[in-house]
């Protein structure tokens, strides 16, 4: 296969950024799409240029850490998946590629396609645990028998990967899917269930205060999310909201 | 006193860790929180110790390289979590757990560790569940087990196929607790570069802030590496693109002696290669063994007639097949360790069964495993007599429910439906038993260092059984140093901050300083990459699934002379005081190339084959047992921790004898 490639390139925060374009012959349909991206980082080191910077570390969709806004998708065109299993067999020789990093006021570009997603973590500090010391006494873990489907919609929402592509999508660039995967997993548990109106109101306080926007129920986040986290997260994380805004102290 | 006084307690093996706890130091509470900690990596190992040491009231300072302490490569962990809690009632036990593992690591790990890893891991899963880790469950809403390999019960604690990110999000969550608390400095995209040794104690590290550039001095009255194992070496390997062994290498070359590095796990079940521009390669959970049958055609005609496409591997008859390791292993069948299944594979792949076009690939086939359990659906929800496609039908139902999310990810990969049609699978590295030498404290030679998880050496010996890294990880982490480094620390109490302007740190920084400078300003014609798949291929080829004497001798050679050509003809583009992925590499792959070498003097210094370390000079010639790996317990049953001394191939081997009173030595047999 034969390539042209527009990519996102920007020196630092800084930097204004803008689209470079390069032309990559042999491309295997068998590679993914990172394995494209490294044969192109070999050629530029070669030419003598600064390679392009992106995110990546485990390569097999798990850890989130690759990113790239790809042809306008978080994720690129396959579905249920991250850019690190996109492969090429999913694009048509001679086509041109646009690659850009994901975009939201959450996520500052760092340098080219790589962004900061700090705001995710700080989220999750906000309230994203059980509060349980690591004493090795806590009771027996069947003492507390659990319904199965809770156990796995709770297993459901936290396969969330953290790699905010639901923002990268949301044309409010909103961090909803996210929060919600996280206040659902515990919700549905009974040991997150102590502490579940100082969660979800001080994960959601903090939600905001990282400049994501709100949610307009138009879906994409759920359309592009590689882990098929569902809305049904959202409209959980809501009930939960209200719930704890009426009864809560805080 | 020998240095490598692995400070077993003494009493019986039960009693050990009991006991041990009883007698060590503790820190007051008032005290702790003076007491600076640095933890670099934030794994299961990282995550769970940097976690349970603040919660105890230390200041912690966490460091990983990656964007979020959540996307340590312990995420990737897909099958389980061993726990001798025995709640299938099968007969389990701390000692069958403690047998287990000492037996699948070929007799080479060190008892007391292996029996307090096996007495605290009905705790984890505990501790886990009341995190609201969401495992597996039965209807009755109780805990689901499988089994693993190398095992005859059922003990393997799941969450799908994704049990290390669970648990690894569990221990995110514990350290997020900490870091709102402020008890935990999280230190993201940063890389540790170099120890820093203030009278001959640990006291801090230089680390690289990686967007930025700066090098940074952190200090710190212990230092704890939990960087994880060094399986990149290969190059290609199940590990993610960033692990690397940079912490442990650094260290070792401050004093830590580094233990038996020739020990790597050859995963059997990976997905095989598919190009030179392949980048890793991506594991199949061993617990696909629990229902998959691995097998080749019998008949060499068959194997040309599926490489060339004429023959589907569903038109050959159960008669046509050889389920190879049910027919060597008829005891474990298709659950023998690890080892054992890697090197089955390559047997039949160099005998040239190989089913795809490079010969390097066997079967996974889960077609009976799909009829049995659309029948027992079946019988379940009262239809009598469905027919075969509805079995069919009913069982991948089952098959999803069970492996859904690795079934999806061979898919994406390969574009093969592995409900239709039998998975290809071949070995890849996968993890490395060797690692940082440790004594029952989990201290290095270095007094106030510490290592925990894939990077220490103790637990697994020669071969890690399936589902145990997990448990190990997690023990170390939440249970055993939080313990023991209070141990040390109890005399640090009076010391009070250690100052970053101590000549030391600014002699560490200014040496790290010049190592990444001379990289910028090398203005060779390679890159980094072309030197490591280079080292890759040597280790493969020569340090890989089997080894020889003249192997060696030449893997030697051909990394030293690949040492210095990196070293006078690499390429580092950009600039030291930005986000420059390749400096980073550059570094890591300078490690590697050290590590490399030692390993591959390791590999030929220990003439016996054990677990994952296969001597073609050491088989067994006949008998029962022929063709199957030969150990020596009279001249290797030691551990061999190696000593920088300037050059890896210098290294000055010391050695730690291991003594057996609770397990009787004898062979390992899966027959």
């Amino acid at each position: 296969m034969k390539l042209t490639l527009k990519v996102w390139r920007q020196k630092n925060s800084n930097d204004k950024g803008k689209i470079e374009t390069y032309s990559l012959d042999n491309v295997s349909e068998h590679m993914s799409f990172l394995e494209m991206m490294d044969v192109l980082n070999e050629q530029l080191i070669s030419e003598g240029t600064e390679p392009i910077a992106f995110d990546h570390d485990c390569r097999e969709g798990i850890c989130g850490m690759c990113s790239m806004h790809i042809n306008g998708e978080a994720h690129g065109p396959d579905r249920g998946v991250t850019t690190c299993q996109l492969h090429m067999r999913k694009f048509k020789d001679g086509e041109t590629i646009y690659i850009e990093p994901f975009r939201a006021k959450g996520f500052p570009v760092i340098k080219d396609l790589v962004v900061d997603r700090t705001a995710f973590d700080r989220i999750q500090h906000a309230g994203g645990f059980v509060s349980v010391n690591t004493s090795g006494n806590t009771q027996d873990a069947n003492a507390l028998p659990i319904p199965k489907q809770d156990a796995d919609k709770a297993f459901d929402a936290a396969a969330c990967i953290g790699c905010g592509a639901c923002v990268a999508s949301c044309k409010n660039a909103s961090a909803m899917l996210f929060v919600s995967a996280k206040v659902s997993q515990y919700a549905l548990l009974p040991q997150g269930k102590v502490e579940a109106q100082r969660r979800v109101l001080n994960m959601v306080e903090q939600m905001d205060k990282e400049g994501f926007g709100n949610c307009t129920n138009t879906g994409a986040c759920e359309v592009e999310c590689p882990k098929g986290i569902s809305l049904e997260n959202i409209a959980r994380m809501n009930r939960e909201y209200l719930k704890a805004s009426i009864q809560s102290e805080k | 006193m020998s240095v490598l006084d692995a400070k077993i307690p003494a009493g019986p093996i039960k009693d050990k860790w009991t006991n041990h706890k009883n007698a060590i130091n503790v820190v007051n509470p008032a005290n702790k929180r003076l007491i600076d900690i640095i933890v670099v990596g934030t794994g299961l190992a990282g995550g769970s110790a940097a976690a349970s040491l603040a919660e105890m009231g230390y200041s912690v300072k966490a460091f990983c390289f990656q964007d979020s302490p959540r996307r340590a490569h312990s995420i990737a962990a897909q099958g389980g979590i061993n726990a001798a809690k025995n709640y299938q009632n099968d007969g389990d036990s701390t000692y069958r757990l403690f047998y287990d593992t000492v037996k699948g690591g070929d007799y080479r790990a060190r008892e007391a560790n292996v029996y307090r890893l096996a007495e605290v891991s009905a705790n984890i899963i505990d501790q886990c569940v009341a995190q609201g880790v969401p495992f597996a469950r039965d209807y009755g809403g109780l805990l689901d087990n499988r089994s693993f390999g190398g095992v005859l019960v059922s003990r393997t604690f799941y969450a799908k196929g994704q049990t290390g990110q669970q648990l690894l999000l569990g221990a995110y969550s514990a350290m997020n607790r900490q870091i709102g608390k402020g008890k935990i400095k999280m230190y993201n995209r940063h890389e540790m570069l170099d120890l820093v040794l203030v009278d001959g104690k640990a006291r801090g590290i230089i680390a690289r802030n990686m967007v930025t550039g700066e090098l940074e001095k952190h200090s710190a009255h212990a230092v704890v590496i939990a960087s994880g194992g060094y399986g990149n070496v290969f190059f290609l390997s199940t590990n993610a693109m960033g692990s690397n062994v940079t912490a442990a290498w650094q260290i070792h070359k401050k004093g830590a002696y580094f233990a038996n590095p020739c020990y790597t796990q050859i995963h059997p079940t990976c997905i095989p290669r598919s190009g030179d521009y392949q980048s890793k390669l991506t594991l199949m959970s061993e617990s696909l063994r629990n229902d998959g049958r691995i097998w080749v055609p019998k008949n060499i005609e068959d194997v040309e007639g599926i490489r060339n496409g004429t023959i589907k591997p569903k038109d050959l008859t159960e008669d046509q097949r050889d389920y190879y390791l049910e027919r060597r292993y008829p005891a474990f069948g298709n659950l023998v360790p690890r080892d054992v299944a890697s090197r089955a594979a390559k047997e039949r792949c160099d005998a040239g069964y190989g089913v795809n076009k490079t010969g390097e690939a066997v079967y996974l086939d889960f077609a009976s495993a799909i009829m049995r359990y659309g029948k027992e659906k079946a019988t379940v929800i009262g239809e009598h007599s469905p027919s075969d496609e509805r079995v069919r039908e009913l069982g991948e139902k089952v098959v999803e429910e069970k492996y859904g999310n690795l079934f999806q990810m061979y898919e994406k990969i390969t574009d093969d439906n592995p409900y239709k049609t039998p998975m290809m699978i071949y070995p890849a590295v996968h993890y490395t038993m060797g690692g940082i030498w440790v004594d029952y404290n989990l201290m290095t030679t270095i007094p106030g260092c510490y290592a925990a998880g894939e990077a220490n050496f103790s637990d697994h010996g020669a071969n890690r059984l399936g589902a145990s890294a997990l448990m190990q990880g997690l023990a170390d982490g939440y249970f055993v140093l939080p313990y023991t480094i209070g141990d040390y620390l109890a005399s640090d109490i009076r010391t009070g901050a250690i100052s970053t302007e101590l000549p030391e740190f600014n002699e560490a920084l200014n040496t790290v300083k010049s190592r990444l400078e001379a990289f910028i300003n090398n203005k060779g014609s390679k890159s980094v990459d072309y030197f490591h798949k280079k080292l890759g291929k040597v280790m493969w080829d020569k340090v890989g699934m089997a080894r020889n004497e003249k192997g060696l001798k030449e893997a030697i050679q051909e990394i030293r002379e690949i040492r210095e050509e990196f070293y006078k003809d690499v390429f580092v583009p950009g600039d030291m005081y930005e986000l420059n992925p390749e400096l980073e590499k550059a570094a890591r792959v300078a490690d590697f190339l050290e590590l490399g070498e030692l390993f591959a003097n390791d590999a030929l210094e220990r003439n016996e084959s054990c677990g994952g370390h296969f001597r073609e000079e050491s088989a067994e010639e006949d008998g029962p047992q022929k063709g199957e790996a030969k150990r020596d317990d009279e001249n290797f049953a030691y551990v061999a921790a190696w000593e920088w001394t300037g050059d890896p191939g210098k290294a000055k081997l010391h050695k730690e004898e291991l003594t057996f009173n609770d397990i009787e030595l004898k062979q390992r047999s899966y027959k």
